[in-house]
């Protein structure tokens, strides 16, 4: 049952592959959906406009069409620059767009729009009044921000926040299309060499059900530790 | 009209007749698998909600089960799984099951049926369960069966409760349905990824094919919104 004709180890490489695309995504969604976020509440209306277009479009358009557009384009537009450079300067190189960061920077540009949407709701969650005690206080705007509005805004966004990984964890499986070897594509060229799809795609499943297991377990203490001070009926 | 109209796309490299015609083609078939998985979908999800608020434990297990995994892993890994696990089931290429299955497009319905189930199973059960319980003492209390209850009381109640959360995931399907195109089918995503390698032009191919989501986006939204102002009418702020 558990023979993987010699492929179970690049498998498991394949997960923490897996892994790491999720994390670091998750990095770049969290920083771009904060900017995100206080850009559409800002009284700047341009601000206002290009964060409102960024999550509608992102939000109104498949994962993978984004995909490919950036992978693809991307490339494109840098061979477009040396060539650009090659023409001005004389000098040549060439720039391979490297499947990892194309898959980091799309899947955090993605859920950056995600996020915005759910630290925007949580942001206005926090009341008005415990800001203006803040100022009365002659709090700083960064004292304010750190001390009032980011500790109860954490504990309302949480759950939209949990809900936005785990959706982006199982979007990390399209980076396989675009050439990386995470663990679905691993598991899908074995199952091609060896003729036994079930083998390799089902213990792949169950990592990835092994790994919102695990978040949900993490996103529980989360929760628990961001309501303290907090009557849960 | 339309010797101009040929005439003005032919001016462009690209958008030709020809290629806008792939293009409607993806579109026919990204639209038919969407509304065929959704449809399947909620028919397999509402007994399956149903069910549930039985609270038999025996019933409730494996069906909660089902939404788990469903839910918990990729659908690209259960779009995988059934097509090229339906291919070395023993004797199904003998089968009159093979010709539904040697054609793309049933193994990536059946995913995508089985994963909106899973999820619309979970929409509706929530709902179901918001419901207050004044109103179902008060059906008890009028001697109601658990069936007249159900679609008197709970169901159109909790339908409403469901729309938001059902809205959402038809524009998910829609955007979930653009990895058929990974197996092959020639849908919206299959017809620009053609259109790219064909001109290589991944700009014009991705950007045209994502104003058409978008547009399919907002059209979906649309209808919920308006639905949602409907059945929702009594909810509204005066």
């Amino acid at each position: 049952m558990f023979d993987f004709h010699g492929y179970g180890p690049s498998i498991f490489k394949g997960a923490f592959l897996t892994i790491e695309v999720a994390v670091l995504s998750m990095v770049i969604a969290l920083i771009l959906g904060m900017a995100g976020a206080l850009a559409k509440l800002s009284p700047n209306g341009l601000l206002r406009g290009v964060a409102s277009t960024y999550t509608t479009v992102i939000r109104g358009v498949p994962d993978l069409v984004l995909m490919l557009l950036i992978f693809f384009g991307a490339q494109i537009m840098m061979n477009s620059f040396s060539d650009w450079v090659y023409d001005n300067f004389g000098y040549e190189f060439f720039i391979n767009i490297n499947a990892f960061v194309a898959g980091v920077v799309t899947i955090g540009f993605i859920f950056g729009a995600y996020m915005a949407e759910t630290f925007r709701g949580a942001f206005l969650a926090v009341d008005t009044g415990q800001i203006e005690a803040g100022k009365a206080y002659g709090m700083t705007a960064r004292q304010i921000f750190l001390r009032i509005i980011f500790p109860q805004m954490m504990r309302h966004a949480l759950p939209g926040l949990g809900n936005n990984w785990m959706v982006l964890l199982k979007t990390t499986a399209l980076v396989s299309v675009i050439g990386l070897t995470d663990m679905v594509r691993l598991a899908k060229e074995a199952s091609g060499a060896v003729h036994e799809p079930f083998k390799f795609f089902i213990p792949v499943a169950i990592v990835y059900l092994g790994i919102t297991f695990l978040s949900e377990q993490l996103l529980k203490w989360l929760e628990t530790r961001y309501s303290a001070g907090v009557i849960r009926h | 009209m339309f010797d101009s109209l040929a005439a003005l796309l032919n001016q462009n490299e690209i958008f030709t007749v020809s290629t806008l015609f792939q293009y409607w083609d993806g579109l026919v078939v990204t639209v038919q698998l969407v509304f065929l998985s959704l449809v399947m979908g909620l028919v397999i999800s509402l007994p399956l909600a149903l069910v549930q608020s039985l609270k038999n434990p025996w019933i409730n297990k494996p069906i909660w089960l089902y939404v788990y995994v469903f839910r918990g892993t990729p659908l690209l890994i259960q779009l995988y799984i059934i097509y090229y696990g339906v291919t070395y089931i023993d004797g199904i290429q003998e089968s009159f099951m093979w010709v539904i299955f040697k054609d793309p497009f049933y193994p990536a319905l059946l995913a995508f049926m089985l994963n909106t189930a899973a999820y619309t199973t979970e929409i509706l059960r929530g709902a179901i369960k918001a419901t207050p319980h004044g109103e179902i003492e008060a059906a008890r209390a009028y001697g109601m069966s658990w069936w007249k209850m159900t679609y008197r009381i709970v169901g159109p109640s909790a339908f409403r409760r469901a729309l938001p959360a059902y809205s959402n995931e038809v524009i998910f399907m829609l955007h979930a349905s653009a990895i058929a195109s990974i197996v092959t089918i020639v849908d919206l995503t299959g017809a620009a990824q053609n259109i790219y390698s064909r001109f290589y032009a991944p700009f014009e191919a991705f950007i045209f094919v994502a104003l058409i989501y978008l547009c399919l986006t907002f059209s979906i939204v649309y209808v919920f919104k308006r639905l949602e102002k409907r059945l929702l009418a009594h909810l509204q702020p005066r």
